[in-house]
């Protein structure tokens, strides 16, 4: 595989902010780590990024607090804000940057999800987006009144559905539907606001929704499964993909090729489809410091107690009267029916297998347990001086491995600050970065096509 | 005590014909600009709170606004540029999922710094769960009874983990101190919550809760709101719910100052006049209840009255205070911040 199978000369980075709201890859231990909670702290954030010209900040989601073997998980970052609520009070003080929700199709309805990512999209003049999950986990049900009712093939079933119920919500006022004058026979035309009326094996949905079509005309639509169903979902549904492939370069790309057929296979062009991995930046000033730096960053993430707490996840065991320093567990991990941390991605693979894996890697390369830690679940990432990043960011955008990143800083609220004041610059010297919002919205500042609505998708066809 | 003001903010106004009288075109109501202007103005006249009337369905008919952005986004948009003034939307509490509903409010706490209410009302009309795929709720016995646990499991969400919870303890590698955070294992008639929140306890503890006098138990709220057709049945209205163990009684009331007519007969005493009639009417009602809730006929004509000539006549007179900079709406309500449930119990169990 060449970097030159889809080269793209002129094309711009896109960067996002992703904050964690939970896990070890926020370096707490550090004196300049802030709250996590406080809204201070996501201003902050926020406020820099939209000053490093970032196309969005985004939000997880947290609907359980994890748990391992049967207790709360001490060791990370815990405690989140309501995404939508909170990306709703950073609409009110930002002014460009996109504002993006990560939010389930499982624990949610579409009349009240679309209503509400509607009203972020309209109080913020066009810059939300919806990155949408699938859970199929009854542990998480446990917090809801529907409880744990699908079944884990239904979830894409219920996504695609949820979507699309969605959609027909925010289409359902004609452009225009409002009065523009009060002297006007009524609020809203009489036949600008259809119901809305969906029956499936999923939905049973009757509404009269109560809300326009935001400048960019609904939310952009994000996803971030990586199955092959999760991977069709997303070329079929969606308008950008937050993906993991952000560490090698040729997985990256081969990554991006294979969504790019099946967006095509879609039935839609193939740029339609947007990709940003997420990913981790570390930068100093030379070599040396850059090993010394990524060194730093790895040790407060992975801390002996974190690393044996991962690795006790795949045993299903408590490891923590072990050291972090030594080999991994001479004994195998216990196959337990359901895993032991609730909540975790590796949620449902065969431990013994992992355990396989992650033996040969530490007999290969020589490693400890916390090492293996380190080299298994290790976010991606680049590291280097700002012209190095800049230089291998730019590549990888214009060889079309992916159109942008999602970077999660190591620290947080100040992590940030370095690659807006440092990157940035970097990049916009190679002509790769905007240096001014040129659009308004979050469609215009991803580069996406307006979003058509079915009125007008119908009124096209009916002409052509 | 002084009376408290607050004013409700929803659509144009509670008149039907507000929107031909607004300062806007109609389509600018669903914009962030309409809704940041006008609790900016009720901030700046000295309002303590600002409520959001909401529901799944359009707010209007017989030509009227159909168009409503929900509530908490409302609230939340405006946390962080205002400073005094308490936010406090309506949630449903028929249908809606109590865990979203905890964590929505104490966002909107956590954005406000503290300035979070919630207005917890029924959704009485079954067009809703036609909307939500739900079986229909409408029995008043049904009603009470998902009230009662939507307000209770909201609650416990925000007492789930005591303020002490995060730790940062380097020694131990431990961000969090697992003891101090608590599963509710709500169990209720209808559903079950197996908790705690993923929102830590909100600056406030508990947000300001409102409930509406008849319907929901008064030991659940911190305000209950009362409304009667004239001001005799309102104060007969407060009084019943003092009696009840209301701890703050609010009164309901429309107002048509200036040129506005006003609105049809919702329930609420209406008044229409001059700003001094109306303070003259706050003055008697001060002597009965804790707070007013006003229903401006048309926001745009009727909140320039208020807050030109209607607060400051009331905050000259020492009947309303405005609200200090960095104080949190329960305090500006004289409530105290509870220690958390779940903290009381633990304390009391290891002091036995």
């Amino acid at each position: 595989m060449t970097d030159n199978s889809y080269a793209r000369p002129g094309a711009q980075v896109h960067l996002g902010v992703f904050f964690q709201g939970v896990n070890h890859t926020t370096i707490w231990s550090d004196p300049s780590s802030g709250s996590q909670i406080d809204f201070e702290t996501f201003r902050r954030v926020a406020l820099t990024a939209e000053r490093g010209l970032f196309d969005a900040f985004f939000l997880g989601e947290g609907l359980r607090l994890r748990e391992q073997e049967g207790k709360i998980l001490d060791l990370d970052i815990v405690g989140r804000p309501d995404a939508i609520t909170q990306l709703a009070a950073l609409a009110g003080i930002t002014r460009h940057i996109g504002l993006v929700a990560t939010q389930n199709t499982t624990y949610n309805e579409p009349a009240d999800l679309a209503r509400r990512l509607s009203g972020l999209d309209l109080l913020s003049g066009g810059r939300a987006g919806w990155n949408a999950v699938t859970t199929d986990n009854a542990w998480t049900g446990e917090n809801f009144r529907r409880g744990g009712f699908l079944d884990h093939a239904d979830r894409y079933e219920r996504a695609g559905q949820f979507l699309d119920t969605a959609r027909a919500i925010w289409d359902a006022w004609a452009d225009g539907a409002v009065a523009t004058r009060t002297d006007a026979p009524s609020w809203a035309t009489p036949d600008g606001v259809r119901e809305v009326s969906r029956r499936t094996s999923q939905f049973d949905v009757t509404i009269t929704p109560t809300l326009p079509r935001s400048g960019q005309g609904h939310p952009v639509i994000f996803q971030a499964g990586d199955s092959p169903a999760g991977r069709d979902f997303a070329a079929a549904h969606t308008d950008v993909i937050f993906s993991r492939h952000g560490t090698h370069f040729d997985a990256a790309l081969a990554f991006a090729e294979d969504i790019r057929a099946r967006v095509r296979r879609a039935g839609r062009p193939e740029d339609d489809v947007k990709i940003l991995p997420g990913t981790q930046i570390v930068l100093a000033e030379n070599a040396s410091e850059v090993e010394e730096k990524v060194r730093w960053v790895l040790e407060g993430q992975y801390t002996g107690q974190t690393a044996l707490s991962l690795v006790g996840q795949v045993w299903g065991r408590d490891l923590s009267d072990r050291d972090p320093d030594g080999p991994l567990p001479e004994f195998d991990p216990v196959p337990a029916p359901i895993s032991v941390t609730r909540g975790a991605a590796r949620d449902g693979k065969d431990p013994l297998a992992i355990a396989r894996e992650w033996r040969a890697l530490a007999e290969a390369q020589n490693l400890s347990l916390r090492q293996v830690a380190i080299a298994t679940t290790q976010r991606s990432g680049f590291a280097g001086t700002p012209g190095q990043v800049a230089d291998e960011l730019t590549r990888w955008v214009r060889s079309g491995a992916t159109d942008g990143f999602n970077i999660s800083p190591y620290l947080v609220p100040t992590g940030l600050d370095e690659i807006v004041d440092l990157l940035v610059p970097e990049l916009q010297e190679r002509g790769s970065y905007r240096t001014e919002y040129e659009g308004s919205t979050l469609r215009e500042h991803l580069g996406l096509r307006p979003a058509l609505s079915r009125r007008e998708v119908e009124s096209r066809q009916a002409v052509g | 005590m002084s009376l408290v003001l607050g004013i409700e903010l929803d659509g144009e106004g509670a008149h039907p014909e507000a929107w031909r009288r607004a300062a806007h075109t109609p389509d600018r109501l669903l914009t962030g600009r309409t809704v940041a202007d006008r609790v900016a103005a009720a901030e700046n006249a000295g309002f303590t709170f600002a409520s959001f009337d909401d529901s799944l369905l359009p707010p209007g008919a017989g030509g009227g606004p159909v168009g409503r952005i929900d509530a908490v986004n409302r609230a939340a948009f405006v946390a962080a540029t205002t400073s005094t003034i308490g936010l406090v939307p309506v949630v449903g509490t028929t249908y809606a999922e109590p865990f979203h509903t905890s964590s929505q409010l104490a966002t909107l706490d956590y954005a406000s710094r503290g300035r979070g209410g919630w207005i917890a009302a029924r959704d009485t009309d079954p067009r809703v769960a036609s909307a939500l795929g739900r079986a229909e709720v409408t029995a008043p016995a049904d009603l009470a009874q998902e009230e009662r646990d939507a307000i209770t499991v909201v609650r416990d969400l925000w007492d789930s983990w005591e303020d002490d919870a995060v730790i940062r303890d380097y020694a131990t590698g431990r961000f969090l101190d697992r003891d101090r955070v608590h599963y509710l294992d709500f169990q209720g008639e209808t559903y079950s919550v197996k908790g705690p929140a993923i929102v830590p306890r909100p600056p406030q503890g508990q947000l300001v809760v409102f409930g509406r006098a008849g319907d929901t138990d008064p030991s659940l709220v911190d305000v209950v709101l009362v409304s009667g057709p004239t001001v005799e049945d309102t104060v007969e209205a407060a009084v019943r719910a003092k009696a009840g163990g209301a701890v703050l009684v609010f009164a309901e009331l429309d107002v048509a100052l200036g040129a506005s007519t006003p609105a049809q007969p919702s329930g609420r005493v209406s008044f229409a006049g001059g700003a001094t009639g109306l303070v003259d009417l706050l003055r008697t009602l001060d002597a009965h209840v804790d707070g007013v809730r006003l229903h401006p006929a048309v926001v745009d004509e009727d909140l320039p009255v208020l807050a030109r000539f209607v607060v400051p006549a009331l905050l000259r007179a020492g009947i309303a205070h405005r609200p200090v900079p960095g104080s949190t709406l329960r305090g500006t309500l004289g409530l105290d911040r509870p220690v958390t449930r779940f903290q009381a119990e633990r304390l009391e169990h290891s002091s036995r």
